[in-house]
């Protein structure tokens, strides 16, 4: 894969790549490298033309450049380093608490932490826009605010009057949707009501999908619903059939949508089909919370029978089981995994690389709140709580990516360079259908199909080389009588029978199972005259 | 306890001055870009199909002969010269950035045939059907932009007489000699009235020759009894011959009627044929063609090769204009209008990025080599832009959705039924070939691919 971009902004320096490339040290960037590729290159060995074996080597070639080209972006040009947390010989990380965090960390980090009491509205959930800089939070009682994180300045807040279940950013800071108590409905910065989604219904969790630019929602009653916000389009109505469920996430790496039921089955939905993707009993009980890696091959489940569970959702297979209890669950953008169970958070960390996530940092609320809602804010080492008694952020060293993206997510970004990548993002929009399990299938193509059944030409063809072959057939010549004329003849067609055999048989299976094929239900069936008068009359 | 978090010092992402440039910084790691792939993909799609909307390819027609235009040539040693023959004796200087004749040339009493400019472009070489060959100076470039008032005929230098009609002419890649084809191949000397050489194998007419652009002394002419020979100008007879199968449908001829070598390969040339297919051959062997380029529905008239050696254009008697990958089996474009009629003579402008037909209806016609292209200057972020939508359409090109926008091309009608009657026709022929073989002794009838199927026979 090349490494794609559009140069968007006429004001720009975009980093030169023309670094001193020292060739011994290959080695140290060889797994850099290997993630930049995307996938093993194409078998060239097995390969007869010899034209297309030039072209492949050289895109190969390429694609190698490229990568190697990214990671000596990632070696030279970052600007920021990643968080960390270590502790000295007997000290556990898990035993440092906020306090002292703070006491140690920058005077711009140390910033970023605050508890907001806002007793009467509660509880409250939170959201973050892509690029971290702001936060939308919605209290139960119809309170929303929208803060600008970096300056902590509040930009609006107001009061709906109504029950708010959740709430959520569309593309950029200037549009969001909030789950009220029968319809969704979106507002603007200003908090003017934009749009009221009355098709929806009373909906509890609501996710967007950023690059297809759509609002999917779950409502009351099980139904899942997707809405393309840009047209304004329902795009799918599907009903889960599993009940109320208020657990919802979107995987980022291929935008599907997870959905924990109380039966303990997690679901995995695409706007284009209306069956669930995958359907897998993760729990003995209700599931309360799930979250999806950044990655794309992890996901967390957790259980009201107090266990914790970690998924490889490439095989479908449960990787750990830990016990314990999660209301929400939230992985950041590094992989950290941060889940809340009263008033209490715990953060885990993968140490040792294989998915065995254990202990990293923890931290407990006064006693008595209940945290509704984790989240982490991106690009920062920040952990937003929504809980009952209000809002609060703690530092989680080691949780967000340091480097950002211009032209993915700007946190410095100006209103002209928002509003220049708003028309890029919209041209960029992907249709629905890209949305599948394993999304770099997108762009190769199918493998040619194994050759079919036979045709009856071939068939008929086939059973009469076999009966010539039969005629063909060398007579040894017996003893006296055995080799008369007639029992002859008599072997010569027992052997065409024979060879003939098998093609009838299938032939004859196939008939069958034409005829055994169940009716299709519009069909009548035509019932004997003695039951016709129990049939079901028809309304005319 | 060692400790550090994220902190961003917003003087150093933000710019200080109004004036200044803004900050970009990138991250390639691929979880900050989820679905890629599919990105990568509705882009191609989308770049295609702006490909479509922004494919104008004709620019310009200069008008101004009188009888259709039956020859052209181009000035090797300015860009936006042409010259350009036509059937009732005119020849015509244009000058393609201002779209306007600088210059006409008159006395030649039949049609004109040929057209040819030496090596340094002074001097232009014509000849026609009335058994002359005209030696014409060309005036350097320099004064002629400031003087283009349209009535500028001028008289040639030289006339030297021939016995039959002349039917083409071709001027040495780096010489002093030229080539004209007629009832045989006589060499020429810009200062001697009579040929200083001349071959003849056969008796059929020569209709067209050309000289090698790598090898000053080779030259390939074609004549009517549907051959092509080879000559070296330093050796007294003809070097080697091809000669063309007679088809077995009645009304598909298998005459060459022009030949261009590839500038870049100089040992292939490609020859345009009567039976609407082009030829590549390898001069060194040919006893099979290299491809055969078939999309053409009628006579290919004229063809030439873009200078990068890549590609190259046809014109055809179906009236269109063609322009094919050097190494491709079908045409990469097609150009067509309403009003243009049989096209008699094409070429490729030296830089390679517009196209010129000379057609049936007096006209020369200005094309743009790419349909798509962006005229005019293009700054670096426009040009970055270009590539990036080259590249990703190159990309996904083999998928099916972004494939059948590039493949498709709006016919004329007529075209459109002569390629299916055409096809039709073929398809006859093949099922009659499969026949045949069936019912043959096997072995007696070995299938021929299309690149051997036309040819005869090659004489050395």
């Amino acid at each position: 894969m090349g490494l794609i971009s559009m140069q968007t902004n006429s004001e720009t320096i975009v980093p030169s790549l023309q670094l001193p490339l020292e060739d011994n040290n290959g080695n140290e960037l060889d797994p850099k490298v290997k993630k930049y590729l995307r996938g093993d290159g194409a078998n060239l060995e097995k390969l007869k033309d010899k034209k297309l074996k030039g072209q492949l080597a050289v895109r190969e070639q390429l694609y190698g450049k490229s990568a190697k080209a990214a990671a000596q972006v990632e070696k030279w040009l970052m600007p920021s380093e990643e968080g960390y947390l270590e502790a000295d010989d007997l000290e556990k990380t898990w035993n440092i608490r906020q306090d002292k965090i703070l006491s140690e960390v920058d005077i711009l980090s140390s910033r970023k932490p605050f508890d907001l009491v806002l007793p009467d509205l509660g509880p409250y959930t939170i959201d973050f826009a892509s690029s971290g800089r702001y936060m939308i939070v919605a209290g139960r009682k119809g309170h929303l605010a929208l803060i600008d994180m970096m300056t902590m300045d509040l930009i609006k807040e107001f009061q709906v009057k109504e029950t708010v279940r959740d709430v959520v950013f569309l593309h950029n800071e200037l549009f969001y949707a909030a789950a009220q108590k029968k319809y969704p409905y979106i507002y603007n910065r200003d908090g003017t009501e934009l749009h009221c989604l009355k098709e929806h219904g009373a909906v509890l969790k609501l996710q967007f999908l950023r690059n297809h630019f759509l609002l999917a929602s779950i409502n009351k009653f099980g139904q899942l619903h997707y809405q393309d916000v840009t047209m304004g389009g329902m795009v799918a109505n599907y009903r889960t059939g599993l009940g109320r469920c208020d657990v919802m996430q979107v995987n980022p790496f291929n935008a599907v949508v997870g959905l924990g039921h109380s039966c303990g089955k997690v679901t995995m939905w695409r706007p284009t089909s209306a069956a669930p993707l995958i359907k897998m009993l993760c729990h003995h009980g209700p599931v309360s919370a799930m979250a999806f890696h950044p990655g794309g091959h992890l996901m967390a489940t957790a259980g009201m029978e107090r266990k914790i569970k970690l998924w490889d959702i490439r095989k479908f297979e449960v990787l750990h089981t830990y016990s314990g209890h999660a209301k929400t669950l939230q992985f950041s953008q590094k992989g950290l995994l941060a889940m809340g169970s009263g008033s209490r958070v715990q953060i885990w960390k993968d140490t040792a690389g294989n998915q065995d996530y254990s202990r990293y940092m923890s931290h407990s609320m006064v006693k008595g709140y209940q945290i509704g809602e984790v989240n982490f804010q991106p690009y920062e080492d920040v952990l937003g709580l929504g809980h009952s008694q209000g809002i609060s952020a703690i530092l989680v060293p080691g949780s967000g990516e340091p480097n950002f993206d211009s032209w993915v997510a700007n946190p410095f970004e100006t209103p002209k360079q928002r509003r220049e990548k708003e028309i890029h993002s919209l041209l960029d929009k992907l249709p629905p259908e890209t949305i599948m399990l394993d999304p770099t299938q997108i762009g190769t193509l199918k493998p040619p199909r194994a050759k079919e059944q036979l045709t009856k030409q071939e068939r008929e063809a086939a059973m009469e080389a076999a009966i010539e072959s039969a005629k063909q057939g060398s007579n040894k010549k017996k003893t006296k009588g055995r080799s008369k004329p007639t029992r002859m003849q008599k072997k010569k067609q027992d052997e065409i029978v024979k060879a003939k055999r098998p093609f009838l048989d299938q032939q004859l299976r196939e008939e069958q199972q034409l005829l055994n094929k169940k009716p299709k239900l519009n069909e009548e069936v035509q019932l004997p005259l003695s039951l016709q008068r129990f049939a079901r009359k028809k309304a005319t | 306890m060692r400790i550090r978090t994220i902190s961003r010092q917003p003087e150093q992402f933000t710019r200080e001055r109004s004036n200044d440039l803004r900050k970009v910084h990138r991250n390639y790691e691929p979880s900050l870009h989820p679905l890629a792939n599919a990105t990568g993909y509705s882009r191609a799609l989308t770049a295609v199909k702006l490909d479509k909307i922004f494919a104008r390819p004709f620019m310009h027609d200069l008008s101004g002969h009188m009888d259709s235009i039956s020859c052209m040539t181009k000035n090797q040693n300015h860009l936006k010269d042409i010259f350009s023959g036509a059937m009732d004796g005119e020849i015509r200087h244009w000058d393609l950035a201002s779209r306007k004749t600088v210059r006409q040339f008159h006395g030649h009493q039949g049609a004109v045939r040929g057209l040819t400019t030496s090596t340094d472009g002074r001097i232009l070489v014509s000849c026609g059907t009335d058994c002359t060959v005209r030696l014409w100076s060309v005036p350097v470039a320099g004064g002629m932009e400031l003087n283009d008032s349209f009535d500028h005929s001028s008289e040639p230098l030289a006339i030297y007489v021939g016995k039959n009609a002349f039917w083409a002419v071709d001027h040495q890649w780096d010489g002093r000699h030229f080539a004209t084809a007629g009832a045989q191949v006589d060499i020429w000397d810009h200062n001697r009235s009579e040929p200083i050489n001349s071959f003849e194998w056969g008796k059929d007419t020569v209709t067209s020759v050309r000289f090698n652009p790598g090898e000053p002394d080779l030259l390939a002419t074609s004549s009517s009894d549907r051959s092509i020979t080879l000559y070296d100008l330093r050796l007294s007879t003809p070097v080697r011959k091809l000669i063309m199968k007679r088809c077995r449908l009645v009304f598909l001829q298998t005459k060459t009627n022009s030949i261009c070598w590839n500038p870049m390969e100089p040992m292939n040339f490609t020859a345009a044929n009567e039976d609407c297919n082009c030829y590549s051959y390898d001069a060194r062997k040919l006893n099979e063609a290299k491809c055969v380029h078939k999309d053409h529905v009628s006579a290919v008239m004229d063809i030439d090769y873009s200078p990068t050696g890549k590609e190259f254009v046809t014109g055809s008697y179906d009236r269109t204009v063609r322009i094919f990958r050097y190494n491709g089996g079908h045409s990469r474009e097609i150009y067509h209008t309403k009003r243009m009629q049989r096209v008699f003579s094409v070429k490729f402008t030296c830089d390679g990025s517009y196209v010129v037909s000379g057609s049936d209806d007096t006209n020369l016609r200005l094309w743009k080599a790419k349909a798509s292209e962006q005229m005019g200057v293009i700054i670096g972020r426009e040009r970055r832009n270009h590539e990036l939508k080259e590249a990703l359409i190159k990309q996904y090109q083999h998928l099916p959705e972004v494939n059948r926008v590039i493949r498709h091309r709006h016919l004329p009608k007529p075209i459109y039924k002569a390629r299916i009657l055409r096809r039709i026709m073929l398809e006859a022929e093949r099922r009659k070939d499969q026949n045949r073989r069936a019912h043959s002794a096997p072995g007696s009838m070995p299938v021929q691919p299309m690149r051997k199927k036309r040819i005869a026979a090659e004489i050395e």
